[in-house]
C-alpha cells in the first residue's frame, strides 16, 4: 500500500494505491506531501482512487488525518471521488468535534508538591478520625440498643477470623517460638544461661511476638478480606443501596466485622502464645538438653500475669486497628476493579504501620507505668 | 445448549449472511446471551456445531480457533473495558498483540477508532472517568479495532438513554454499510430491533427453541405464534 501525490494548480491530488491493510506500516501524509514537490500554496486536497484495490481502517486513518490537517490549515478537502463507503467513514469520524478534555494543571515544584502531600495527609487524618467517630457512635448505639446487631455478618466474620485462621497462626507461631528459642540457645549458651531460654521465649511471645505476629497475619488475611469485600460491594453500588434505604453502612457492615476481629484477635493471641512456647520447648529439650520440668520452672518463676495481660491488651488494640483499616479502606474504594486492589493493599499497609506504631506506644506506656 | 443436564435451548439452526444484521431476541432468561457465548466460542454446545466463516469452531485446534475468533469483535453488555488501562490502551491492545504496527501507527488508528464512535480527545481517560454511554462506545471502538468481519453485540443499548441508544443504533448501521460487516445483536430493545435488524430470531423460553426467524416488521404483522406477537407488541396477554 502506498500513496502517490502530485501538485497542479493549487491542488494537491493524493492517489492511494494497492491494498491497504492494518498488517503493514501506515504511510503518512507528510511523506506524500514531500514526494509531491509542492511548489506553491495548496487550496484543495483531492483524491484519485483508480488504482486502489482493497482497504481497511489503515486507509480510513490516513484519510482521517488528512481531513484533520485540512481543517487545521483551512484547506478544502474533496471526498466525492472516494468510494462512498470510505467517504461515509471519513465523515463519521469528523462528525463529533474533538472534546476539550485537558485537565487544569496543578502546581509543580518540590515545595508545592510537599504542600499538597501535607494537605492530603491532613485530609486523610480527618477521614480516619471521622470514621472512628462513626464507629464509636455505632458501638454506643449497639450498647443503648438503638442499633441492631447483625449477628449473621458478625458470625461469618468471627468464623473467618478465628477457626479459618488457625492453620496459618499455628504454623507461624510455632516457628516464631522455635526461632526465638534457637537464637536464645546460641546466645545464652555462651554465658552458661541455657536455663533462661524458656523465660526468653515466654516473655517474648506473651508480651510482644504472640500478639504482633498474629496481628500481622490477620492484617494480611482478614483485614485485606474486609477491604476487598466492602470494596466490591461499593463498586456494585450495594453501599449506595444501603444508604438509600436509610441503613448505615457502618452499622451494617463495619461494626459486626470490627467486633468479630476484636474478639478473635485476643483468642488467637493466647493460642499463638501457647504454640510459640511449645516451639521453644521443642528447641530447649532437643538442643539444650533441658528437661520439661526445668523448662516450665524457668518459665513460671519470672513470668508474671502482667506480661500476658500486656499481650492481650495489645491484641485488642491490634484487632481494632485491623478492623478499622480494612473496613475504612473498603468504604473508600473507587469505582473500578483496580480500586479494589488498591483498597486491599492500602488496608494492609495502613494496618501494619498502625500496629507497629501502637506496639511502640503500648510498650512505652507499660514502661512508664512499670507494668 | 446445556449446563450439565439442564437444557437451555435445543434445535437451533440458522445462518447469518455476510453484511446482514441479525437480532437475537427473546424474554429475559431465554438464553440470548448464552447463545451469543456459544457463537463467540466462550461456551461449547452440548450438541451440534457452530460455524464461523465456514469453519466448525470446535473442530479447530485452539490456535486455529483463536485465529478465527480474531476476525470477530464483541461488544459486551457492560462494555468490559479493562479498568486499569486508558481508552487508548484498551483499543490499542489488540493492535499491539496481533499486528506489527509501530506505536505511532497504533496511536493514529486508535485516534481514528475513537473518532468513529464520537470520542475524539478521550484517549487518556480511564473507563471509570467516562459515562456509561461513552463506555459502550469506547468498547465498540475496541471491538472494531482489528476491522473484524463479524461483530457480536450483547445488549448494546441497555442502560443507555434513548438518544444515546439511537446513536449507537446508527453507528451499527454505519459500520455495516461502510465495511459490510456481519453483525449479530442480542437485545430485547424493540426500538433497536425495528431500527437495525434485517432479520430477527426469537428464542422462546417455554418451548426452549427458536420459534421465529425473519424480518421484524414481517414477524410483527404476521406473527408465527402468539408469544412472538406478544413480545413484538409489548402485550400483556398472548393472543
Amino acid at each position: 500500500m502506498q500513496v502517490d501525490a502530485h501538485y497542479t494548480d493549487r491542488t494537491l491530488v493524493l492517489r492511494p494505491t494497492g491494498t491497504w491493510s492494518l498488517r503493514s506500516p501506515l504511510p503518512s501524509l507528510r511523506d506524500a506531501v514531500d514526494a509531491a514537490n509542492v511548489t506553491g500554496p495548496v487550496d484543495t486536497i483531492a483524491f484519485e482512487t483508480d488504482d486502489l484495490e482493497n482497504w481497511d481502517s489503515s486507509l480510513v486513518t490516513f484519510l482521517f488525518e488528512t481531513a484533520e490537517f485540512c481543517r487545521e490549515q483551512d484547506i478544502e478537502i474533496r471526498t466525492e471521488t472516494l468510494p462512498a463507503s470510505l467517504a461515509r467513514l471519513v465523515s463519521l469520524s469528523q462528525a463529533v468535534p474533538e472534546q476539550d478534555t485537558d485537565d487544569e494543571e496543578g502546581p509543580s515544584g518540590l515545595l508545592a508538591r510537599m504542600g499538597l502531600w501535607a494537605l492530603d495527609v491532613y485530609d486523610e487524618m480527618l477521614d480516619v478520625l471521622a470514621f472512628i467517630g462513626q464507629v464509636v457512635q455505632s458501638l454506643f448505639g449497639l450498647l443503648t440498643r438503638q442499633v441492631r446487631m447483625r449477628w449473621r455478618t458478625f458470625g461469618v466474620a468471627l468464623q473467618s477470623s478465628t477457626s479459618s485462621a488457625l492453620p496459618i497462626v499455628t504454623v507461624i507461631s510455632l516457628l516464631v517460638g522455635l526461632i526465638i528459642a534457637f537464637l536464645g540457645a546460641v546466645v545464652l549458651r555462651r554465658f552458661g544461661a541455657d536455663y533462661y531460654v524458656s523465660y526468653l521465649v515466654s516473655y517474648g511471645m506473651l508480651r510482644e511476638l504472640g500478639a504482633l505476629m498474629t496481628a500481622i497475619i490477620m492484617t494480611g488475611r482478614t483485614g485485606a478480606a474486609f477491604a476487598a469485600e466492602i470494596g466490591s460491594m461499593k463498586i456494585a453500588e450495594e453501599i449506595d443501596a444501603l444508604k438509600t434505604l436509610g441503613i448505615s453502612p457502618i452499622d451494617f457492615l463495619v461494626t459486626p466485622r470490627l467486633l468479630a476481629i476484636v474478639i478473635a484477635l485476643p483468642l488467637l493471641t493466647v493460642y499463638a502464645d501457647v504454640l510459640g512456647i511449645l516451639g521453644g520447648l521443642a528447641v530447649a529439650t532437643t538442643m539444650l538438653d533441658l528437661s520439661y520440668t526445668q523448662f516450665f520452672t524457668g518459665l513460671l518463676e519470672p513470668v508474671v500475669l502482667a506480661d500476658g495481660l500486656v499481650g492481650i491488651v495489645k491484641s485488642v488494640v491490634y484487632g481494632a486497628i485491623i478492623g478499622i483499616s480494612g473496613c475504612m479502606r473498603g468504604l473508600q474504594t473507587g469505582n473500578d476493579a483496580s480500586a479494589v486492589g488498591q483498597a486491599t493493599t492500602s488496608a494492609v499497609v495502613t494496618g501494619i504501620i498502625l500496629i507497629v506504631l501502637a506496639n511502640a506506644i503500648i510498650d512505652w506506656a507499660a514502661a512508664v507505668l512499670q507494668v | 445448549m446445556a449446563f450439565g443436564s439442564f437444557v437451555v435451548m435445543r434445535d437451533l439452526t440458522f445462518d447469518v449472511a455476510q453484511g446482514e444484521i441479525l437480532v437475537i431476541m427473546g424474554g429475559s432468561g431465554s438464553g440470548k446471551s448464552t447463545l451469543l457465548k456459544h457463537m463467540i466460542g466462550l461456551l461449547r454446545p452440548s450438541d451440534g456445531t457452530v460455524q464461523l466463516q465456514g469453519n466448525a469452531l470446535w473442530e479447530l485446534d485452539e490456535e486455529e480457533r483463536s485465529a478465527l475468533l480474531r476476525t470477530t469483535g464483541v461488544l459486551y453488555q457492560k462494555g468490559a473495558l479493562w479498568s486499569t488501562m486508558t481508552l487508548a490502551e484498551n483499543i490499542g491492545l489488540p493492535l499491539r498483540e496481533y499486528t506489527d504496527l509501530n506505536d505511532t501507527d497504533i496511536d493514529r488508528i486508535v485516534s481514528l477508532k475513537l473518532a468513529l464512535v464520537g470520542l475524539r480527545g478521550f484517549e487518556s481517560f480511564y473507563p471509570h472517568e467516562i459515562s456509561g454511554g461513552m463506555r459502550k462506545r469506547a468498547a465498540l471502538a475496541r471491538a472494531v479495532a482489528l476491522d473484524p468481519d463479524i461483530l457480536f453485540f450483547d445488549e448494546p443499548t441497555s442502560g443507555l438513554d434513548p438518544v444515546s441508544a439511537r446513536r449507537l443504533d446508527d453507528l451499527v448501521l454505519q459500520l455495516r454499510d461502510s465495511l459490510n460487516t456481519t453483525i449479530v445483536v442480542v437485545t430485547h430493545d424493540l426500538e433497536s430491533i425495528f431500527t437495525i435488524a434485517d432479520r430477527a430470531l426469537y428464542l422462546d423460553i417455554e418451548t426452549k427453541t427458536m420459534t421465529a426467524l425473519g424480518p421484524p416488521e414481517e414477524l410483527r404483522s404476521n406473527p408465527p405464534n402468539p408469544r412472538v406477537h406478544q413480545f413484538l407488541t409489548r402485550s400483556l396477554e398472548a393472543e
